[in-house]
């Protein structure tokens, strides 16, 4: 058992940190206010690689692993949770199935692309009536020719807004519910995707989450990832290892305002002494601390266990459900820590306090996640 | 990074399991109801002969050398049938090892083999007074040196394994005048030593097969060979050594959290209630997701604070969090389990109750939870500024 990271991890970790102090934390407020991650933050952050990482070189990724990838995320999050989020997404969600699921021919053609954040991903799943439970989309595919034609509406797709590339789930029959569920990779600058909206959100403002309205969308048969009626079984791996993603987002968040409320501690002097020596803080400072360790144990142990090709399901599960969870108790803690001004936005806990809540919610709710886990536990 | 343990690591743990299940779990409930500790007793030479009383203690001294992760995983084994035999282990453990880092060469190779072989059914540690929990370096009992003696005079209370231990470790006040923590040493005190008294034992909620005594100096007259590590040195000893003790405790809370979930899980997918299984309901489910959650989580704690602890790295912070941790993910693991068993659970015809009552003090002694706090708060704000 070894629980220290490697030494290329650890060049890895310095040099995201290295970036993100220079290139994200200066901007990170100006993302919150602005609803927008710069275009130029995009392209350095693909430059560097950030967009690609666990994917293979021969399609132009870095070629890393997993465990790389959740050290990425974490880093980015610590100072800005939109951007961290937009990594995972593309990453996780629409990168990461086209890898495991498809042809050399998809992977030759789409992957670079992607790797080099020419297109930025997104994975087009959750619709107005189908949420946690994923099987119960309508979205319909019809197969003319040498062509699928899908109508219906997505909602909620993080970085939807790019209109790069997307994975796409819809059913050939939804009375057959998952099993009429097929996966297609399709160009989101085709005729018939519509963008109906930008959802206006409580945190993770940098990122797109927008709302599509497909209408006769034409689909190249080729596109078709997977088998037909292979599509739930391909979201359900894809989301397992999303999960990851956003744990070491969870986590980065947890960290980013772990440190200030640290930092602040120190410095600020009431009752004639440093707030930090009073036990009310220390003990809470422990609390948040033990929260993020074991969070990131967890995580951690999830990408080792996929770079190991063990079964990792429930281990993504806890860790999602546990990072996320110690990121809204953490950021709310920090908040406290600050009093008044933890409130206001210049501190930047405030925003880190609405960037986390959505850990908890997206990639599967910590509902959903409760449910694989005590499924795993009770089978 | 590599989290799998090693072949030897997993004989260890499954060498455990095995006894566990044959030997402790039989009779735990007779143990947790009755008086007679002798079944105990049987067990801890069993378990001595296995090598389970010096896992982290080298082998010139009668140990098994096994390394921090092995003690740690053999814990969570043995207390998922018997938190009494377990907390004597750790005690045990915990001993030899503060011996082997502080004693000399002959106190090593005199009392540790002792512990190790099962000559000594037990080691006390004996620090907790009266007057002086949380806070040890209060400490009233005294050694004043008389010629070529110390007399030992003072009481301490909550001292496990007092009635059959054969050596204590003793911390004493050997200079009043020092600064608070200054002035304290560390003695070897054999049982039978006159003058050691071992008093009333403790009535409690739970591990009631682990005797908790007081101890009583008495004009107790031990050689000035008796002092172990460096006169007035003593406090930072207590303090060191209970660090590695952490891991022992979280190591017992979690097995004993595994056990109840363990069993609990195993009811909820037979017993039916409205026509079907109860596990079938998402409040059950929710309860199995959130314990057995928090138990592995408070392994790879634990995993982690022996890691660094066998590999040399400092690791106070992390013993303190996986301490806190896993005792408390065990208490609320305990209350789960038992709450999923409905009216079942609060009898003795099953073993939910006494988990429940076991766990309790786990978050209490090696250091109360709110101790490990000051802890782990007091190294994260050092390593700023």
């Amino acid at each position: 058992m070894n629980f220290e990271l490697s030494q290329d991890h650890k060049v890895l970790q310095e040099s995201v940190r290295d970036f993100v102090n220079k290139e994200i934390k200066p901007i990170a407020m100006k993302i919150d206010e602005e609803h927008m991650i710069p275009d130029a933050l995009v392209r350095k952050m693909a430059d560097m690689g950030f967009l690609g990482s666990y994917l293979p070189e021969e399609y132009g990724g870095a070629g890393l692993d997993m465990l790389s990838y959740a050290i990425v995320i974490e880093e980015v999050s610590k100072a800005c949770g939109s951007s961290g989020v937009l990594i995972s997404a593309h990453t996780s969600l629409a990168s990461g199935p086209i890898d495991t699921f498809g042809t050399e021919e998809q992977k030759k053609k789409w992957l670079p692309a992607l790797n080099t954040g020419e297109k930025i991903g997104c994975i087009l799943l959750t619709e107005p009536d189908a949420g946690s439970d994923a099987g119960a989309i309508t979205t319909s595919y019809k197969k003319e020719g040498d062509e699928y034609i899908v109508n219906g509406s997505k909602i909620f797709i993080t970085n939807g807004g790019y209109l790069g590339t997307g994975v796409l789930f819809a059913t050939h029959d939804k009375s057959l519910k998952h099993k009429g569920v097929s996966a297609f990779i399709v160009d989101l600058q085709s005729p018939g995707v519509v963008i109906l909206k930008h959802e206006n959100k409580m945190g993770i403002r940098g990122t797109y989450t927008t709302a599509f309205a497909l209408d006769d969308v034409r689909i190249p048969a080729e596109n078709l990832l997977g088998q037909e009626g292979q599509g739930f079984k391909i979201a359900m791996d894809t989301l397992n290892g999303g999960r990851i993603g956003i744990a070491s987002q969870a986590l980065g968040i947890a960290e980013g305002a772990f440190e200030r409320a640290l930092a602040y501690s120190k410095e600020r002097k009431q009752f004639g002494k440093a707030i930090s020596e009073l036990q009310a803080i220390q003990f809470k400072l422990a609390d948040m601390y033990a929260k993020i360790e074991t969070s990131k144990l967890m995580t951690y142990k999830a990408a080792w266990m996929k770079d190991a090709h063990l079964n990792y399901t429930m281990e993504s599960a806890m860790c999602k459900m546990l990072a996320s969870e110690a990121a809204t108790f953490v950021t709310k803690e920090a908040i406290q820590i600050h009093g008044g001004y933890g409130f206001i936005c210049d501190y930047e806990v405030e925003r880190m306090y609405r960037d986390a809540k959505i850990t908890e919610i997206y990639e599967g709710t910590n509902e959903v996640q409760r449910v694989v886990i005590s499924k795993a536990l009770l089978s | 990074m590599y989290l799998d343990l090693t072949e030897e690591q997993k004989l260890i743990q499954e060498t455990a399991r095995d006894f566990a299940k044959a030997e402790l779990e039989p009779v735990a409930a007779g143990l947790d109801q009755g008086d007679d500790r002798t079944p105990m007793l049987a067990n801890l030479k069993k378990l001595a002969d296995l090598g389970f009383m010096g896992l982290n203690v080298k082998e010139q001294y009668g140990g098994t050398e096994a390394g921090v992760i092995a003690f740690s995983v053999a814990m969570t084994e043995i207390a998922r049938a018997c938190a009494s035999t377990a907390v004597t282990l750790s005690v045990n453990n915990m001993v030899c090892e503060v011996i082997q880092s502080v004693g000399n060469e002959e106190q090593k190779t005199k009392y540790i083999s002792k512990i190790c072989s099962g000559e000594y059914a037990a080691g006390g540690f004996a620090l907790t007074e009266p007057g002086a929990g949380s806070d040890p370096s209060s400490m009233a009992t005294q050694a004043v040196k008389d010629g070529e003696e110390y007399v030992l005079n003072g009481s301490k209370i909550f001292i496990s394994s007092a009635p059959y231990a054969g050596v204590f470790v003793v911390w004493a006040v050997t200079d009043r005048d020092a600064s608070k923590g200054k002035g304290i040493s560390c003695f070897l005190v054999e049982a039978g030593t006159p003058g050691l008294i071992v008093g009333k034992e403790e009535k409690k909620m739970g591990q009631h097969a682990s005797a908790t005594n007081e101890v009583i100096f008495d004009n107790c007259r031990i050689p000035t060979s008796a002092l172990m590590g460096k006169l007035n040195d003593g406090f930072r000893i207590a303090v060191g050594e209970l660090t590695g003790g952490r891991i022992g405790i979280g190591s017992l809370g979690l097995g004993v959290g595994l056990a109840a979930m363990d069993y609990a899980t195993r009811y909820a997918s037979e017993r039916s209630q409205f026509g079907q299984k109860i596990s079938n309901f998402q409040a059950i489910k929710w309860m199995i997701a959130d314990g057995c959650t928090e138990l592995e989580a408070a392994r790879l704690l634990l995993m982690n604070a022996a890691y660094r602890k066998e590999s040399g790295k400092s690791f106070a912070k992390e013993a303190s969090m996986a301490k806190m941790f896993a005792t408390e993910a065990a208490n609320k693991a305990c209350y789960s389990a038992l709450q999923m068993l409905g009216g079942y659970g609060y009898t003795k015809d099953f073993p939910l109750e006494r988990y429940a009552r076991d766990v309790r003090i786990t978050s209490i002694y090696e250091g109360t939870n709110e101790i490990q706090r000051v802890i782990i708060s007091r190294e994260i704000l050092r390593n700023i500024n």
